[in-house]
Parts: C-alpha cells; structure tokens; sequence
C-alpha cells in the first residue's frame, strides 16, 4: 500500500476509532489506560498533522470512496488543501491536548469513569478529523453528530453536579438546532443541482451546482445559521460560556481551539466551494456578525472572574476576528479582486490556526491551575507566579499571544486583518470604502480590551499575593506531561508568531484553490525575514529583526548595568506607616474591570447593591458593608428567556389535554379519525 | 560623500537615546517659567538617571522576574521603535521591520508589561495604576489607529518611509483628512505619553494618578531604566506625529549635509512641539477620570471625520 496523505489521514481516523472500541477492555488498569490511550490518540493527531501538512505544501487533491454508507450514497472522502489546513488545525491541538492528557486525567479520582473520557474523547479527535475529510452531505453530518454528540457526553463528564448537566443539555440543544440548519442547507443546494437521487449530495455534484441567487442566499444563511450556532457567533453564543467552562480542561482546550473552527471549515465550503458567486451584502453580514461577536465577546470576557468562563468569551471574540476575515474575503471576492480577497482569506485562515493554538495553551493552563488550586474564580487567586513557574511562563506566552503583541502570533494575524481592511479603497462602492475602515477601528478596540482582559488574568492570577483560603504552600506545579503539553502549544504560538512567512507561502495553495491567485510571490519577495503582503511600500513587518533588536538591547542593556557588583535588598513592602497590608487589599479581577464596566456599562444587564449594616442602629457608624454585583448577558433576556418561557407555556397548554381518564382519550382518538376520515375523503 | 545606513541607524537610535532626557529637561524648564517657578535646568533629567542608576535597588520580598524583567524589556522595545521611526532619514534600514500598525502594537509590549509588573506587587496602587491605564488605551487606541490610516490612505501604505516620502516629494496642499487627523493624533498622544489633561506626570497623589501607580515600587536601575524609556517615548510620539504630520526636512538619502538639516529641523520641530505642549498643559487641568471617554470619543471621531473627509474631499 502506497503512504499517500489520504491514507494517513484515514489512518488517523481509524485509530482513535479502534480505540474508542478498545478501550473498555482495559478499564481495570487506570495507568495504562490513560499512559497507553493518549500516546496513540497523540500519535494519531501527529500523523493527521503530517497528512495535512504534505496536502496543504503540494496542493493536492485525494479523493476515495468507501464501499460503506447509503445504498446510491456510499462515503466519499476528500482531501484537498483546505481540509489539510484544517487537519493540522485539529491535530496539532490535538497533540498537545493528548499529551497534556497523560498527566491531567491522572488528577481524576476513582469516582469519574476514566473508560468514559478516553472512549469519547477519542470519537470526539476522530468525528473533527472526518468533519474534515467528509465529501458528502450524508458523510458529513455523520461526522458533524459524531462530534457533537461525543463532546457533549465529554461536557458531561464531571455529571454529578447538576449545573454541569443543564450546561451540557443546553449544548446539546444549540447544536442541534445548528444541524437542522445544516441540513437544510444541504437539501436546498442538493435540490436545485438538477442531479436525480442521491447524487446530489455529494459535494463534488455541489460545486458543478448553479443556483438562482435567491437559493443560493437561502442555502447559504441557512448554513451560516447552522455553523454560527457551532461556532458561538453573536448571538448564538449562550451555550458557549456555560458548556466550556465545566468540561474537563483538556477537552475545554479541544472544543475551544479546534471544535469551533470545524464551522469556519464549513463556511468556507459553502461560500468559496459550493456557491463561489454571490452579491457583496453576504460578505457584509459576515463581516458586521464578526464585528459584534469580536467586541461583545471581548467585553463580556472583561466582566468575568471566572477563569475558564472567561476564556470562553474570549473564544466568541476570536471566532468573531475570524468571520471578518472570512467577510472581508468575500466582499473582495464578490467584486472580483481575487489578490484581495486571498489576502483576506489567509488573515482568516492564519488567525483560526493561531487562535487554535493559543486558546488552547490558555485552557491547558487554566486546567494546570484549576488542577493545582481547586479553584476557578480568580478572587480566590494570586501569586501563583511563585507556586507554578513553569505555567506561569507558558500562560505569559498564551497572554502576550492573545493580546496581539508581536512578535507572537496573535499580532501577526490581526495585522494581517488590518491590512486587508485597508485595501477597501480597491472597492467599486463609496459606501463600502467608508465604512469597512470603521470596521478596523473596532478590531482595534477588541484588540485592545483583550489586551486589557488578559492583564487582568494574569496580574489576578499569577502576580500580587495570595488571596485563597487554603495555604499557598500547598500548591505544587503540575507534573510533566501537562507542562509538555503546554510547552507544544507555547512553542507553535512563537514560531508561527516568529516565521509568518514560511506560513503564508505554505497556506498559499488553499486561497490557489478557492480564490485562484497567490500571494506567497508578494508576501515573500524579500525572503523569509520580510513579511510584505502586498508590496515592500505598502507594508512590511519582520517579526526577526524586531525580536533580535529587542532582545539585543535587553541583553545590552543587562550587561552595561551588570557589570559591576550591585546589590538588591529584598524587604517588605511599604504600607505607608499604617496597618499591616493584606492581601484582601489587592485590586481583584471586579475592581480591575470597573472602569471600562462604568464607561461600556450600557452594554450589560449590571445590577449593583450596597447594602450598609449597622448593627448600632445608626447609619454613622456601619460595621460592614455588602457589595453584590452582578453581570448578565442581555443577550439571555432579550432572545433565549422568552423562547424558553414560550415553549414552556406552549408545553403547559398541551398538557392540559392529558386527564388521564381513558374514556376522554377515547374521545380523542375518535375525533382524530373524523378529522382524518373528512380530510381523506 | 554618504553615509552608510547602518551608520545612519546607529546615530539615529544614538540621538533619541542621548537626547530623550534633553527634551524631558527642556520640558520641565518651559513649564516652570510659565508656571513661575524657578526651573532646575535642562539637564537635570540626566543627573536625575545617573543618581538612580547609583543607587542600590529595593525590591519588595514577593517580586517576582516579571517586575525585574520588565524595565529591561520596556527599556528595549523602546529603543527598538526609535530605530523603526524615520526622525533623520527614511533611509533605516530598520524602518521596514514595523509599519505604524505594528508600532503602535509595540507601544502595546511597553504597557502590557508595565501593567503587569504595576500588578506584581499586589499593592492597591499598582492594580489601580494597571486598571486605568488598560482602560485608557483600549479607549484611545481605536482613535489612534483611525487617525493613522486617514494618513496612511493618503499615501496608500502604512509604511512611515513610504509615507515621509510621498509627502515630501508631492507638492504641499492643505489637506482636510491630514488637519482632522493631526488634531486626533495630538489627543490621543496626550493620553498615551500621559500628560495633562489625562494624566499628570509630576503627581504621586494616589487619587489622580495612573501612569506613575504602576511604577511607585521601582526603585534604583529598574526605575532609571523605565523614566528614561518614557523620556524616549515622549520623544518617539513626536517623532511619530512629525513623520506622519510635518515631515520635510527628513532627509531622502544619506548625505552628511541634509543629515545636518535634518537633525536641525527635528530640533527645531521637538523644541516648538514641547512648547506648545507646554502650553496645553499649563493651559488645561487634569480632566476626571470618567470624562475621559468623551475625550477619547471625540479624539476618534475627529479621526474618523479625517477619513470621511478624505473619500469626499480628496
């Protein structure tokens, strides 16, 4: 048998599988359960990186089909440069997720099912892997329930508290009304393909399709429902900040970093392969949704304490930068500027591989310390920086990341991003031209709260003092693995950060292959160090030389003043003369967010209660005083909480029907038949 | 006869380093004689960072590298952007390693870390100092980019050289877009370099101050280390806001005798800048804390009307 890409993307695929089938039959040893099980789920994820990354390099296209599926409908699979990107997407999370694994399953008592985990979690690495692969409608929403329906069971894993399970049903809902969508979407294109039977619902029948644009549009927002849903898009996005927060973290990491972008895979699809033509306002609603998701997403982030909560909003934003990439790309491809809209794409396309990565190596450590401290609201933290070294580091490296500070990752995407939106002068619309700058101005103002978010994070988490109430002496740093693990996805945010170049001229074939033009040849003109995505004088950015210059003056900088033999006195800290600073005084996450909570307030349901308690009687002398804030998601109230209260009404009113008397069911059934008996006759 | 560019660099990033305190100084002495007071002389900044570089450093028992890290850090991306922003000669061969979106993304490094270490001790002050200032800029970075790209639209790229170039060989009109978003660019540079009305450097009054919260634990090299990097970094807003703004003068290529012009008119250029900031702030108090959205909100919409006014205008 020929190694080709496919076959080992296949075999990726099919280990996980005969894992998750395996599993159980080691469930008496704990040890090599999880020693044995996450070694070869992580194997599984590096050999589907390589198949995805030899596909992505050389531009080919696999294709196979399985003598297994539908009579008329067997599974196609397909493996071209797109589902290769996201292959390497999935496995490399995946890699380091699995590694991190190994130690982190090791901190679960004998209560939680360890079978359980490694059986869903491995059809959960392999429902994404075949996501990615599918080529058929059918296939794919196989692969697409696979996954959703593994993840839930993984919400669901620490089940014995009742929050968790309301967590997960309500996952488990969004997605599912997101499949239905899906589907529809799918039924519409296979529909209008003129093909007889099933054979309309491969994709390859749906991409010869041509649509009338009215079902195109239908076809295409049906799917863009179906994915936002999935994805946590704004105002879709209730499910996320409840369901990732309560799965253990290394599946957290998962479903954050790579599950989401499973539905950027899918919009991809639809617009660039399945319809190709479509007006300028498809992109324009793409790209307004990203915006508020961006900026709302970051905002609610800034109000939680909650350190995997937080994350989470944090998820919604990025998928947010995402989809104005993704919106970007199709105004420019809808007023046929190929050039641009490649650049666009791969801003989109490099922003969901670095969110990947850093949200994944911010869950992982949100996991590290959850594991350490037993805790996740970061008012009961502070000072880890001294227990756990080792995360504390590689957490710093996610923060800088997610912040978009160069020379890590995260900068290079969004500068990526702000230079497509400066192309919108190219555009044929006065309208457009004006008003995508003021898109940018908003990217710029997510880029920045989330830059404000994550010292919050971290200067709670891991600096100042110690605020728990367990002994500080007791939290040791996490065990290897986790640290490896970490270390992975620590060390991808800074070369893909570092190298942008070499990326880009990788990614070069997929915008090739939906947009048909290049950009490597531009981007790359100067060699490897020089990032010029258009021309040398339109732009240029060596993320290299900017960190040798600064590391060269550090370490100047540190030698001059090093040279001679100086002291440092280490003494307490100054308190003004007055009583005894403690670590109750320290500024928390809520004291933190109060400024941007006053001026952006307007933005939340804020509730805020003094209460002064004066046991004297007399309001002069309080001897405490309450404060109690809360901050909710308006979006709840206003959309999910009357849908919620209408189906329960509804639900009461049918109920009513039940009497549980046998003669009125009777009746019932009688007046079923006249009905059906006028209606057919 | 010319000079090497890297020749040029290394004198470039050599003058903001040496004269960064200079015009710190000279600040400091404009303002005490519009003031009334008797001023201590220009180069008192430099005796100021040579005494704290002789002393020793007190650092608090629960410090950790971050706090120690961070003035090294700050102190070098620092010099790393004065050695990005064309000041002399758009001919660096650094300049193309950051455009203005990416400047203004290291500017970020600076407060990130600085928020941080302003954190690490766990004192009120520190969280406080970290808290406003994060909110500041998340406030007033959406203005500073769109001021940025009305000048960048002009030129068609966010390259500063390219866009010194394009100014100083096209011939001078007054542009609508280029006035709006100078005026934007100054507010925001007051709030960035916290100056007067947002911020006041001279205060150590905990309920007013922001950016020197975040600092009050330094001590010795570390805080010489960080006055001198903010002392560049006044100097760096205006080379910014000159090379974007006012940039003739900036010489083409390296030839000793416009590299002599050049550094002439940047002197120039900085010592009636600093006067006019001066003038502003002895002019205006320091603004509450929570007007400061409506003054960042208006510095973006001025920027914003700068960009209108270039797709209707020009």
């Amino acid at each position: 048998m020929v190694v080709s890409p496919l076959n080992l993307a296949v075999f990726s695929v099919l280990l996980p599988l005969t894992l998750a089938c395996m599993a159980p039959l080691a469930h008496r040893w704990r040890t090599i359960q999880i020693s044995l099980s996450f070694s070869l789920l992580a194997l599984a994820s590096l050999v589907a990186v390589i198949a995805g990354a030899l596909t992505v390099g050389e531009g080919t296209v696999a294709t196979a089909i399985l003598s297994l599926g539908l009579p008329g409908l067997p599974f196609h699979l397909r493996l071209d440069p797109l589902a290769g990107f996201f292959l390497v997407v999935i496995g490399l999370m995946g890699l380091c997720a699995s590694i991190y694994s190994l130690g982190y399953m090791q901190g679960y008592g004998k209560q939680h099912s360890l079978t359980r985990m490694v059986v869903f979690y491995a059809l959960f690495l392999a429902g994404m892997f075949l996501v990615a692969l599918a080529d058929d409608a059918y296939f794919f929403l196989v692969a697409w329930e696979l996954m959703a329906a593994s993840s839930y069971f993984l919400v669901m894993y620490e089940d014995d508290l009742a929050a968790n399970r309301a967590a997960a049903f309500l996952y488990l809902l969004i997605a599912h009304v997101g499949a239905i969508a899906i589907l529809l979407a799918f039924g519409v294109i296979a529909g209008q393909s003129g093909q007889e039977g099933f054979a309309g619902y491969t994709f390859a029948a749906m991409r010869g399709s041509h649509l009338s644009s009215g079902w195109a549009a239908a076809a295409f927002f049906l799917a863009f429902f179906g994915f936002a849903a999935k994805a946590g898009v704004i105002p879709l996005h209730v499910w996320l900040p409840e369901a990732h927060p309560v799965a253990p973290s290394n599946v957290s990491a998962l479903m954050s970093g790579v599950m989401l972008k499973t539905s950027i895979y899918g919009i991809c699809r639809f617009a660039f392969d399945f319809i190709k033509i479509f007006p300028w306002w498809w992109g324009v609603i793409v790209l307004a949704f990203g915006l508020v998701s961006a900026v709302m997403g970051v905002l609610y982030a800034l109000m939680q304490h909650d350190l995997k909560r937080l994350l989470a909003y944090h998820s919604v934003e990025n998928i947010g930068i995402i989809l104005i990439g993704l919106g970007l790309a199709m105004i420019f491809t809808s007023f046929h500027l190929p050039a641009l809209a490649a650049l666009a794409l791969i801003a989109a396309l490099y922003h969901t591989l670095n969110h990947a990565m850093f949200k994944g190596l911010l869950f992982m450590g949100a996991g590290a310390v959850l594991h350490a401290t037993h805790e996740r609201n970061m008012e009961e933290m502070g000072g880890l920086i001294h227990r756990m070294p080792w995360t504390a580091a590689l957490f710093l490296i996610g923060c800088v990341s997610i912040s978009a500070l160069p020379p890590f990752n995260g900068f290079v995407s969004e500068w990526l991003t702000f230079q497509a939106f400066l192309l919108s002068p190219a555009l044929p619309q006065p309208l457009l031209q004006l008003l995508i700058p003021l898109g940018a101005a908003l990217l710029a103002l997510t880029g920045a709260l989330a830059a404000a978010c994550f010292v919050k994070v971290y200067g709670v988490t891991f600096l100042g003092q110690w605020r728990g109430h367990q002994r500080p002496t007791q939290i040791h740093e996490v065990n290897w693995p986790m640290r490896l693990g970490m270390l992975l996805a620590a060390l991808s945010c800074f070369c893909l950060g570092v190298m942008p170049t070499l990326v880009i001229s990788w990614l070069d074939t997929i915008p090739a292959q939906l947009c048909g033009t290049h950009v490597a040849e531009s981007a790359s003109q100067f060699g490897w160090m020089w990032l010029t995505p258009i021309s040398e004088n339109r732009a240029s950015y060596s993320a290299p030389l900017v960190l040798l210059g600064i590391l060269a003056v550090v370490a100047v900088t540190w030698l001059l003043l090093h040279g001679r033999q100086s002291q440092i006195r280490r003494l307490p800290i100054w308190d003004c003369g007055f009583a005894k600073l403690t670590p109750r005084m320290q500024y928390t996450a809520t004291s933190f967010a109060m400024p941007i909570r006053r001026v952006l307030g307007f933005l939340f349901a804020v509730r805020e209660q003094i209460t002064l308690i004066y046991p004297l009687n007399h309001p002069a002398n309080p001897e405490r005083i309450q404060y109690r804030l809360r901050v909710r998601d308006r979006f709840w109230n206003w959309l999910y909480q009357p849908q919620s209260v209408a189906a329960y009404w509804v639900g009461r009113q049918f109920g009513k029907l039940q009497h549980g008397q046998i003669r009125v069911y009777l009746l019932y059934s009688f007046l079923t038949l006249l009905v059906l008996l006028v209606f057919l006759g | 006869m010319t000079l090497h560019p890297f020749a040029m660099e290394f004198l470039q990033v050599g003058l903001v380093v040496g004269l960064a305190p200079g015009f710190a100084g000279w600040i400091k002495v404009l303002k005490c004689r519009l003031q009334g007071r008797a001023a201590p002389g220009i180069i008192q900044p430099y005796r100021d960072i040579r005494r704290l570089f002789s002393k020793d450093v007190v650092l608090a028992e629960n410090a950790s590298w971050i706090f120690r890290f961070t003035p090294y850090l700050v102190f070098g991306v620092t010099v790393m952007i004065g050695g990005i922003i064309p000041l002399i000669s758009v001919e660096l061969p650094l300049a193309s390693t950051a455009d203005v979106i990416a400047l203004v993304m290291l500017f970020g490094i600076i407060r990130f870390f600085t928020a941080l270490a302003g954190m690490d001790i766990g004192t009120a002050f520190g969280g406080m100092g970290s808290s406003r200032e994060m909110t500041i800029s998340s406030l007033a970075e959406p203005a500073m980019l769109m001021a940025v790209f009305a000048v960048s639209l002009a030129s068609n790229s966010t390259s500063l050289t390219q866009m010194v170039s394009v100014m100083t060989q096209t011939d001078f009109s007054i542009r609508p877009s280029l006035a709006f978003a100078l005026a934007a660019f100054i507010l925001i540079a007051l709030a960035e370099t916290g100056r007067i009305p947002v911020d006041n450097p001279a205060t150590h009054l905990e309920l007013t101050m922001i950016h020197e919260a975040m600092l009050l634990e330094y001590s010795g090299r570390h805080l010489a280390l960080i006055e001198w990097a903010g002392m560049m970094k006044l100097v760096l807003f205006f080379g910014l806001g000159i090379a974007a703004f006012c940039p003739w003068g900036i010489s083409p290529s390296g030839d000793p005798g416009r590299l002599a012009l050049a550094f002439v008119l940047l002197a120039a250029k900085l010592l009636l800048g600093g006067a006019i900031m001066v003038l502003i702030e002895t002019c205006l108090a320091k603004m509450r804390i929570f007007r400061l959205p409506d003054y960042l909100g208006s510095a973006f919409l001025l920027a914003t009307l700068g960009m209108i006014a270039f797709f209707i205008l020009e």
